[in-house]
């Protein structure tokens, strides 16, 4: 028997005018996956996740959320959706709990179910001590982790985190990872966008990579890397001199050559014997670092292009 | 390929939920436990209409004495400006939330993209910010008809008679000044909120009946909303309610409407792209 899938896309497409931002583009993701768009700003993921969440029409195409149709029943859909968006809009009329509390009446929750409901989330995202403050007094990540309190106030069967560590420092993306990490083993199904490698390595069963608004690849991190990518890459760095002038030098040592503003990245599964042939060709770098394929290098790849630029 | 979707059809709008209508409504009541800031612009609304009363209703009445209508009924100057500062009262005390609070959730502070992201349509959260306005505007008209009664410039049965009128005065420019607050570019544009909002006091026959302007100023003052709403409330706090009353009370109704459509489907247009 086969599970019917949470979300289903056929061709979906979103223009605004002139602008194509999603370029039609066929998506399927299973109940209790932790499924990943990757891919930098601008190529069409937050579109898809506004159409997914039931808050922006599909242009064209086929999408089904939850087995529903999002234009007819997008009431009924947003009831079991959790959403996280990229741009926090807590309200900051509120205390910490309160934004829970309200947003539980949004859902047609009871006071005393929301407010049961508020403190167990607090105790998960480890806000409780901060349940009166105000919103604007908390830092970032703090805020972030509020935010994806309320996104669970109604128990959602799919939560949608548009960038959910964009702009927050290492030790509190961490933190957060570590939460939601806690979501998907108990069975939440994740969808995220990002545009941050390790973010989706971190928590992403599979994922597609975007690029100017169609899926550009598709797979587990894991796989990516294996298709899209060598098991080790080797960063060369040479100061001032001009980088394109030694690509012609490098030939033939890896599988790959990218010429990057800063650096260059030679593709290879054994990285020292790369370094080895560097040195034996007498072109020994400034700095060098040997490391294991990672996705931004599957990015690179796919479309000639750095993720963050 | 099936295209499922048409490039011009919105997202449909569901029934409308008074549960969901009155969890808008009760997301203004956390602010309001949040300290004294808030409850001083609340309450100052309250004072201007009543200074006004004081100061022109007394101090100009004193000259003025008495004051006789079309009808040839004869008021005190206080008792015929009194339902017009009630008017305005109610008028102000809506368009205050439906207006500056609305745009700062509107644009600001996101309160109506995060409760889109809920089963919460456009059109609920139209209709909840303008009960809360409401309700605002009728704690004002309550009072200010209680002060007109105790100075004895309008009877009990007729300030009772007066309320649900000025309600109605709260709900029409509440919902029109919302409509207006989702075509604000910026603050500025509020500027000539507030110069259009001091015109209509002025003139919508708050301080001297119509029938002093020439007939050409007559005409536009009757197109205009405040002349209703003062018409309306004037008509039953005097206790001289005619056919001319419902007519008021429908121009009304009709900006109540009217405000609310357009409203929703601007709240639609903007935030569900």
């Amino acid at each position: 028997m086969t599970v019917q899938p949470l979300i289903h896309a056929r061709g979906l497409v979103k223009r605004f005018g002139d602008f194509t931002a999603v370029a039609g583009i066929d998506l399927d993701v299973a109940p209790g996956e932790a499924f990943g768009f990757l891919g930098p700003n601008g190529a069409g993921k937050s579109s898809t996740m506004r159409m997914i969440g039931c808050v922006s029409t599909p242009t064209e195409g086929t999408l089904s959320i939850l087995g529903m149709d999002p234009v007819r029943d997008g009431v009924k859909i947003r009831a079991r959706l959790g959403v996280c968006p990229q741009l926090d809009n807590l309200d900051p009329d509120l205390t910490v709990a309160e934004n829970l509390t309200t947003y539980a009446r949004y859902f047609g929750l009871p006071r005393a179910e929301g407010r049961r409901r508020a403190a167990e989330l607090l105790e998960f995202v480890q806000l409780s001590d901060r349940a009166e403050s105000k919103v604007d007094p908390l830092s970032g990540g703090m805020k972030r982790r509020l935010t994806i309190a309320r996104a669970m106030v109604n128990q959602p069967d799919l939560v949608l985190l548009d960038e959910p560590t964009t702009g927050l420092d290492p030790q509190a993306r961490h933190l957060l990872w570590e939460r939601l990490f806690r979501l998907k083993q108990q069975g939440v199904t994740l969808v995220l966008t990002t545009h941050y490698m390790d973010e989706a390595e971190q928590l992403c069963d599979r994922l597609v990579v975007m690029d100017a608004g169609r899926i550009v690849a598709e797979g587990s991190p894991r796989s990516l890397i294996e298709t899209h990518s060598t098991r080790e890459v080797v960063e060369l760095r040479y100061g001032d001199t001009p980088l394109e002038s030694l690509r012609g030098k490098l030939d033939g040592v890896g599988e790959r050559i990218d010429v990057l503003p800063d650096r260059i990245l030679l593709y290879a599964d054994d990285g020292d014997a790369a370094v080895a042939e560097v040195h034996r060709r007498d072109l020994a770098p400034s700095s060098v670092l040997v490391r294991r394929s990672s996705l931004e290098d599957v990015f690179l790849n796919l479309t000639g292009r750095t993720l963050v630029d | 390929m099936v295209t499922t979707f048409v490039a011009t059809a919105g997202l449909r709008t569901g029934t409308l939920s008074p549960g969901r209508i009155g969890a808008v409504i009760s997301r203004n009541i956390g602010p309001l436990r949040s300290g004294p800031a808030y409850w001083v612009v609340l309450v100052s609304g309250f004072f201007e209409p009543l200074f006004y009363l004081l100061s022109i209703g007394l101090g100009v009445g004193a000259l003025v004495k008495n004051i006789t209508l079309v009808d040839g009924s004869v008021l005190s100057y206080a008792q015929f400006v009194a339902p017009a500062m009630l008017a305005t009262s109610a008028m102000n005390g809506a368009m205050a939330e439906t207006t500056f609070n609305f745009f700062f959730k509107f644009k600001y502070i996101k309160t109506y993209d995060a409760m889109l992201a809920t089963p919460v349509q456009p059109f609920e959260i139209a209709m909840g910010e303008l009960i809360w306005a409401m309700i605002r505007g009728s704690l004002y008209t309550a009072v200010f008809l209680g002060i007109m009664v105790a100075m004895k410039l309008a009877a009990f049965g007729w300030a009772v008679a007066a309320f649900p009128a000025t309600v109605l005065v709260g709900f029409a420019f509440g919902a029109v000044g919302m409509a207006f607050s989702t075509l604000m570019r910026g603050w500025q544009d509020f500027d000539l909120l507030t110069t259009a909002q001091f015109a209509l006091f002025l003139f919508s026959g708050t301080f001297a009946p119509i029938e002093n302007y020439p007939p050409a100023i007559q005409v536009i003052i009757e197109c205009t909303p405040l002349y209703h709403a003062v018409g309306l409330v004037r008509d039953l706090a005097t206790g001289v309610p005619d056919w001319a009353t419902v007519g008021h009370a429908a121009y009304l109704v009709v900006m109540v409407v009217v405000g609310l459509w357009f409203t929703g489907r601007r709240l639609e247009a903007m935030l569900l792209k």
